[in-house]
């Protein structure tokens, strides 16, 4: 962002005049971009239309072009199917684990900067392997595991390793962001004698905002998107969750596809609406660091 | 308050030790046991030791999900690298067009796998699709093709459809790198008479040297672990035509209930998370990233 703003008078002199002039590369550049546009959104749009035919207009219509005739039922027909539900579920496991998983991490994060302790140092690089860990290499036992605490099928059997599979990450994020306030500031606020708890709440808290507001975006899309846990802890209504909502509308509409394209687009209704109205920090979330 | 360790510490990073070393850490242990089991996880089990691991190795089903692990890591990273670093470089200047086109070229990261996976499987399907419609009206091929029955060209379909869901991705690492040059450097080339060409190849590349190196990691690494969207658009076919090691190990321990075989695919991937992983720190020096999130 930045670097944008920051403009010095010889570029904006340098760069007047040479916009100006259409250069044959820029018309290739651009027509090219419009080739990617296309490529890029025209499935999402083709979501879109799809979601608002009629299942008539579906097979008999132009696929390619929207249908003359916009219609909402499929939407109610996927709101009166129990997506309503569902949808709430994936809400529950997604706030559940969002809320743990920043919530230890930061208080790791914490101690971690904080301490000088031999255990802690090596209890954080266990953290960093954690990373490498596929969640497909764990899966088996983590079925077992769960079965055997008897919370197959529940909500709760779906948090509990979503948030042990985002912790390292976002405790690694947190650890260098944390790591990056000036130790004078711990030092002024640590001569007044203020606890660990003062210090977390009045300056660690406040300074690392903007990445824990970055971290709980990247864990509510990984937790919000996740496939794999519910596909193998869970199996019936009562513990649906979106993604797996969407696998089960194709299989009951196998030939309704409008209906199942509603689906699918109500199913990323909250990453829409963040897109549309904060689009700058879901993008940020999503990066997750990983930028620059 | 000191570097020292107290109780409330202790107490601090307990939480996160806990949830890391139940549904994690002893999970990945009990993997390695579990390969050294013959189990249905049902009935008892009964130690079978290497033997797992035996078979695996000799039937050629593992080392065909395996060759086909490889073939889309290399597959995914020639596709997805230069179309993200030009994307990425094209939403990184300041034309006003190009904003625009960055607000659209984005919008496919707000679907997950399965909704992806799904509206693709509607798009190829030979009997109602989008794209033999489109391909049937323009006159190209029999306009019937089956994109995703045909064990030829499945895994490339496949690898293509996951190239389009996280080239966004990508292109938004590089657009965030572009940004970072300095304008400086531009201009310096500008004056010096350097065609686009040149600039492109002298300066933008080279300094997107760190972008370019976490972005293949990633696309590496990520391609290790493809599942979702596999198992919605082809569920491993036709035959096996599209069953990597992440689709193997969960139909060998979910479908055949062969939780040993199955262990032993979870082992391999996670030694190979590992070994990628290591190689991630070693060049781009992850773990000691600092400000990551400025430039955005």
């Amino acid at each position: 962002m930045a670097s944008q703003v920051v403009k010095t008078d010889a570029s904006v002199n340098l760069r007047a005049p040479r916009r100006r002039r259409l250069r044959w590369y820029n018309v290739v550049f651009t027509a090219l971009g419009v080739v990617w546009l296309i490529i890029a959104f025209y499935p999402v749009l083709y979501m879109l239309m799809t979601s608002l035919r009629s299942q008539q207009g579906y097979l008999l219509g132009i696929p390619w072009l929207p249908s003359l005739h916009p219609t909402f039922e499929n939407y109610a027909t996927v709101l009166q199917a129990g997506f309503v539900h569902y949808f709430l579920n994936s809400v529950i496991v997604s706030v559940c684990s969002v809320a743990l998983i920043v919530g230890c991490s930061l208080l790791c994060a914490y101690v971690v900067v904080r301490s000088r302790n031999r255990a802690v140092r090596v209890i954080f690089d266990v953290f960093l392997v954690g990373l490498a860990l596929p969640i497909q290499a764990a899966i088996i036992p983590i079925y077992v595991l769960i079965t055997k605490m008897g919370l197959y099928d529940t909500l709760l059997g779906m948090i509990l390793p979503s948030v042990a599979f985002g912790l390292p990450l976002t405790l690694l994020i947190l650890v260098n962001f944390v790591r990056d306030i000036p130790n004078e500031l711990y030092e002024s606020m640590g001569l007044e004698g203020a606890s660990d708890f003062r210090l977390l709440r009045h300056l660690v808290i406040p300074l690392a905002m903007p990445a824990l507001i970055s971290v709980s975006i990247y864990d509510f899309v990984q937790a919000w998107n996740n496939f794999l846990f519910p596909l193998v802890l869970t199996q019936s209504d009562s513990s649906r969750v979106m993604p797996m909502a969407i696998v089960s509308f194709q299989g009951q509409y196998t030939m309704n596809v409008p209906v199942t394209m509603a689906a699918v687009i109500l199913s990323a209704l909250p990453l829409i609406l963040a897109y549309i109205f904060g689009r700058r920090y879901l993008l940020r979330g999503m990066l997750a660091g990983f930028g620059k | 308050m000191g570097t020292k360790m107290n109780w409330q510490r202790w107490l601090m990073i307990a939480p996160a030790v806990v949830f890391f070393a139940v549904f994690a850490l002893f999970p990945m242990l009990m993997a390695v046991y579990y390969s050294g089991l013959q189990w249905n996880g049902i009935s008892s089990a009964k130690w079978v030791g290497l033997a797992n691991w035996g078979s695996v190795f000799r039937s050629g089903d593992a080392l065909h999900a395996l060759r086909l692990t490889a073939e889309v890591m290399v597959l995914s990273w020639v596709v997805q690298t230069p179309i993200s670093l030009l994307v990425g470089v094209f939403l990184a200047g300041r034309q006003r067009h190009r904003a625009v086109f960055g607000v659209f070229y984005f919008v496919p990261l707000l679907f997950s796998s399965v909704a992806i996976g799904v509206t693709w499987s509607y798009i190829l399907n030979p009997n109602f699709g989008l794209l033999d419609a489109l391909l049937k009206s323009l006159h190209i091929g029999n306009g019937n093709q089956n994109w995703l029955g045909n064990t030829h060209l499945a895994l490339l379909v496949v690898t293509l459809i996951i190239a389009w869901q996280f080239i966004p991705f990508h292109s938004l690492l590089y657009q965030g790198g572009a940004k970072q040059i300095p304008d400086s450097l531009y201009e310096a080339a500008t004056i010096d008479g350097a065609n686009v060409w040149n600039t492109f190849f002298s300066i933008t590349l080279p300094q997107l040297k760190y972008t370019l190196i976490t972005s293949s990691v990633l696309v590496l690494t990520g391609s290790l672990t493809y599942f979702d969207l596999i198992y919605v658009l082809t569920d491993g076919g036709p035959g096996d035509a599209t069953t990597v090691l992440a689709m193997d190990m969960y139909k060998q321990a979910f479908v055949n209930q062969n939780i040993g075989l199955g262990s032993v695919l979870a082992v391999i991937l996670a030694v190979a998370g590992v070994i990628l992983s290591i190689l991630t720190l070693r060049f781009t020096g992850f773990s000691r990233m600092e400000s990551q999130l400025e430039g955005m």
